[in-house]
């Protein structure tokens, strides 16, 4: 059986392996992954992102318990960055999640960002795919600890959550470009903290500022997550924006988009290695010293060594 | 095109609730370049090797403090057999006595990092007999 196979058949191993391979980048990943592309569509893809401490894995932890009450299996990838010293990582979401481990219906990946900016790692798409063909009704997707201009998980995920705190900075903040734009749902955790109702009051005045009136108004929900406070109520606007994305024809439009961006990813990834396989190294070698003595500048050499490829091309 | 990085969980098991030397071996092995999966506290052998598994990891790490490793170490050792897996390396550390390693060999601990081990033989260990981390 090969891992698709193995994925498709309920083979916990199978899916962690196949994720492993895709870590990877390995050659066989994406033909495991064509098998599975006609099996995928099927989950409701939640991104949870938020700046670091906010709670974020506690929150994603709480949703998994409830969607599990409600009979629908789990998906979790959740990401935590790597070293850019050392290649290293701490992969320590799970810490919030152990009472999930031994549920059947659960299955938690831990990755590390492997250099890749944007708040996911390069793989999680791949991760999330996985997951849904093997058959997970819901997956969350979570960020590392987002800063403003972490956004990539927008056009991942369904439904986007900002987890929030309270005293986190003041107004200017909320209307700053990035983070704040991609909210389909925000959450204020740790909302026992002084300053909620204000922080509350700042992202729902942000919203308000939006010029253009949006079908979909971002709710704004104050957790305490750790005592699964204010949980119902996130997993009800969860399931109330899955209904309108699907309801306005938003979700097939998203759908497309999706697939848009991941071939533009494909094509440029592949043109990549095509490019690195073919280029001239020994000209590439003289471009960088001619480089250095300051004889050609970068973009006219890298135009130079382009120039030979696209030849090589029309040949 | 990376190559597969090497994955290391870090798991305590049992009731013992002092995780400082688990924490600085996690610390040294991501200083290293190795993915490390940290678990945190109070975790069942079950638990261990079900993360394992959905983690896909080359190698677990037990840290056990409490005096208790010779029933839960033996134990993940013996779950994962159950659960056919043979190709995760498994190593102990904390206060261990020198007399129940060879016990602990035979039930397919691989090795006994007792206190005082240099960080640095942890690291080697690893990346010999798993790759390396970068």
């Amino acid at each position: 059986m090969d891992l698709a196979e193995r994925v498709l058949s309920g083979d916990k191993r199978g899916v962690a392996r196949l994720i492993s391979l895709i870590e990877s980048e390995d050659e066989d990943a994406y033909v495991q992954l064509g098998k599975l592309h006609s099996h995928t569509g099927n989950a409701h893809i939640i991104g949870i992102t938020g700046p670091p401490g906010s709670g974020k894995s506690t929150i994603v932890d709480k949703l998994a318990k409830a969607f599990r009450g409600m009979d629908k299996t789990v998906g979790i990838i959740a990401v935590d960055p790597t070293s850019p010293f050392t290649g290293g990582a701490i992969l320590g979401d799970r810490i919030r999640m152990t009472d999930l481990t031994l549920d059947p219906g659960i299955f938690i990946r831990s990755m590390g960002t492997r250099g890749h900016l944007g708040g996911l790692s390069r793989a999680a798409s791949g991760a999330v795919r996985v997951m849904d063909a093997y058959g997970m009704d819901i997956i969350i997707l979570e960020t590392v600890g987002a800063g403003q201009s972490e956004v990539e998980i927008v056009s991942h995920a369904h439904t986007t959550i900002i987890v929030e705190m309270p005293g986190l900075g003041d107004e200017i903040q909320t209307i700053k470009a990035g983070i704040m734009e991609i909210g389909d749902i925000f959450i204020i955790n740790k909302s026992d903290r002084e300053g909620a109702d204000k922080t509350s009051m700042e992202i729902q005045a942000m919203l308000g500022l939006n010029p253009n009136k949006p079908e979909w108004v971002p709710p704004i929900i104050q957790t305490i997550a750790r005592k699964g406070k204010g949980v119902d109520a996130v997993i009800e606007k969860i399931e109330d924006h899955y209904q309108y994305l699907k309801d306005s024809g938003m979700y097939e439009k998203m759908i497309e988009q999706g697939i848009r961006e991941e071939l533009d990813v494909q094509i440029k990834s592949q043109l990549g290695r095509i490019i690195k396989n073919i280029i001239n190294e020994e000209k590439l070698e003289d471009l960088v010293k001619d480089i250095v003595d300051k004889n050609i500048d970068p973009h006219t050499a890298a135009r130079l060594l382009l120039k030979d490829i696209e030849d090589k091309l029309s040949e | 095109m990376s190559e597969r990085k090497t994955r290391i969980l870090i798991a305590k098991p049992g009731l013992d609730g002092h995780d400082r030397g688990a924490k600085i071996v996690a610390r040294a092995l991501r200083d290293a370049g190795f993915e490390v999966i940290y678990t945190g506290l109070h975790q069942t052998p079950e638990q261990i090797v079900e993360t394992a598994i959905q983690e896909d990891v080359d190698a677990i790490g037990l840290s056990c403090l409490s005096g208790a490793h010779m029933t839960l170490f033996p134990k993940v050792t013996r779950l994962l057999k159950e659960r056919g897996i043979d190709d995760i390396l498994v190593t102990g550390g904390g206060i261990v006595p020198e007399e129940d390693i060879p016990a602990l060999k035979e039930a397919g601990i691989d090795k006994v990092f007792g206190p005082g081990t240099p960080l640095q033989d942890i690291i080697d260990y690893h990346n010999d007999k798993c790759g390396t981390g970068k």
